[in-house]
């Protein structure tokens, strides 16, 4: 029972920090000017690096199973993410704004962590938490320079407010697996970090002179951490997953 | 000091391998030169990331993935060295960008060319990345100071490339008879645009002789193809593959492969636009842009409002 509950809750962290890194790749190369791109793509790498190293551990408590069987040879309703990092790219207003709310609540998340009864989980979470500081800092400023920036890009934070905001209110809303794993002193309570994620978001909303965005009376979505995704995932897989698919079994 | 003798200062500098910086004075021609070839190389980096690019979400394993996305971000990062090198010749990054917008610049024909399957990627790296890696060896030593330092740096990251590019095939060439018919379709389809990517016969370019002159080159681009093909064509038998070259043979007397013809009129199409992805390429790289202005438009309207801040504090502080 305990180890399906790190199982599974190990495979939530890993699955977000891989479709977010997978989302964010999709621009380099396309980037809009030529530092954000390598920025951009540095964040991905660093995303994959966590997937793995939470794959890999994952990977130990599941007979046959590799990082790659796990990224893989999952379907849709198997994969834990949360619903915001699979949402696609848009312009960069929602690149940006969508890193910025997944970083911040990553990095509450993994400072909490750090203190996880699970020594490796733990150990992930000390370290990649000094990237996502980086993560947060950087999609800050970026916030900041669009809403504080054209007439434009301020609409297009507005507007890129508006794609995103539902997707907020999952971050903090515990699957089954979260809630046993707080109880087993592993995993972090998400409703505890809640204040300090909306209280981030406000200053630098401020700073980016955007509204304070309210949750009273917002419908907010949610599923992925269950497997119930918006339409947005079996495309993603379908792509990333294609050559195992296709090609089955092989080492490459 | 008269024309004459600033440029008798140049060609004694060149002639004592003393670097030209950028403060130096040099002929119009020697700085026209650099601008085109470096500015070329530097859009042949920018323009390489797209079809390696195409491959990144598809990376058949998490950590094929994360070595093809640093690949290609290294490879924005020699963008970056080279229209800094490019600045310091007095070109700005937006105008070099915009000559390779408008079809003015231009950039490596290999990038041209489709990637299909993954074995393109690994093909890419030892090819492509080979190839590479010749000419900008011959150019840490070239003449302009900025453009062989910029080379350095590029050459340590490209033998890498080259590396991850070898094992690819490697994977392959050790997998089932799939990946191995994959391995040597990929090997089939670059090998000619490869050697393509040295430039037409020594006999046939122009601006060869000049730019051995001013030391800018100091290897002919018949001379860097035999070392690129003397080295292929051993490395090639590790892969247990071959070359789609009948006339490729070891001769004993001139202590280098023989090798056949290259297409010339495939070259000269590609070059002229005609390549299969010539068009999508720029279109990407436009559509970047042009999507990215506001942007850019966006991030120096901040910082203008930024400084005009902080000078406001400083005036009221004075006050």
């Amino acid at each position: 029972m305990t180890k399906e509950i790190i199982y599974n809750y190990t495979l939530h962290l890993a699955d977000n920090a891989l479709i977010l890194a997978q989302r964010n790749s999709e621009w380099c190369g396309h980037g809009p000017i030529l530092e954000q791109d390598i920025a951009i793509t540095n964040i991905s790498l660093d995303l994959i690096g966590q997937a793995r190293s939470l794959y890999q551990y994952a990977a130990e408590g599941c007979e046959g199973a590799t990082e790659d069987t796990l990224a893989y040879l999952r379907d849709v309703r198997a994969y834990k993410n949360c619903l915001l990092v699979e949402q696609p790219n848009g312009d960069w207003a929602q690149t940006i704004l969508r890193q910025f709310f997944f970083s911040t609540y990553q990095y509450f998340l993994y400072q909490r962590l750090q203190q996880s009864a699970d020594a490796t989980l733990a150990a992930i979470a000390e370290k990649s938490l000094k990237e996502v500081t980086y993560h947060v800092r950087w999609s800050s400023e970026w916030v900041i320079r669009l809403g504080d920036g054209t007439g434009e890009s301020h609409n297009r934070m507005l507007n890129a407010l508006d794609e995103l905001w539902a997707f907020t209110g999952e971050l903090f809303t515990p699957a089954g697996y979260e809630m046993e794993a707080v109880k087993l002193g592993i995993g972090v309570d998400v409703n505890e970090i809640k204040g300090e994620w909306e209280q981030r978001v406000n200053e630098i909303f401020a700073e980016a002179t955007l509204p304070s965005p309210t949750t009273e009376g917002v419908w907010m979505q949610a599923g992925g951490k269950t497997g119930v995704h918006t339409e947005h995932m079996g495309f993603i897989l379908a792509e990333m997953q294609s050559m195992q698919r296709a090609y089955p079994g092989c080492e490459w | 000091m008269s024309v004459q003798e600033l440029e008798k200062i140049f060609l004694s500098k060149i002639d004592q391998e003393i670097k030209i910086e950028p403060k130096d004075w040099m002929p119009d021609a020697y700085r026209k030169t650099l601008v085109r070839q470096i500015s070329q190389h530097a859009h042949s980096e920018i323009v390489g990331m797209l079809p390696e690019g195409n491959w990144i979400s598809r990376a058949p394993s998490l950590k094929r993935k994360a070595i093809l996305l640093a690949k290609v971000q290294d490879e924005a990062g020699h963008g970056l060295y080279l229209y800094s090198a490019t600045e310091t010749l007095g070109t700005t990054r937006e105008q070099t960008i915009t000559d390779l917008h408008s079809g003015k610049a231009k950039y490596s024909s290999i990038f041209n060319y489709p990637t299909l399957t993954w074995g393109d990627i690994g093909a890419i790296g030892w090819l492509v990345d080979g190839a590479a890696i010749l000419n900008q060896v011959m150019l840490c030593r070239t003449s302009y100071g900025p453009y062989a330092r910029a080379m350095v740096r590029i050459c340590k990251e490209e033998s890498f490339h080259q590396r991850q590019g070898f094992d690819i095939l490697m994977a392959l060439s050790q997998g089932t008879p799939e990946q191995r018919d994959m391995c040597q379709d990929a090997i089939n389809r670059w090998w000619w645009p490869s050697l393509m990517m040295f430039g037409p016969h020594d006999s046939e370019s122009t601006n060869s002789e000049q730019s051995t002159k001013w030391k800018i080159k100091r290897m002919s681009n018949d001379e860097l193809r035999q070392k690129f093909v003397d080295m292929i064509a051993e490395q090639v038998k590790v892969l247990n593959m071959t070359l789609p070259d009948d006339k490729l043979k070891w001769n004993e007397e001139t202590k280098h492969y023989d090798f056949g013809e290259i297409n010339w009129t495939e070259f000269w199409n590609v070059v002229k636009g005609n390549g299969p992805c010539n068009k999508q390429r720029l279109d990407a790289r436009r559509k970047a842009w042009d999507e990215g202005a506001w942007v850019r438009e966006a991030a120096s309207a901040h910082a203008a409002k930024r400084k005009m801040r902080e000078e406001t504090k400083e005036e009221k502080q004075i006050a």
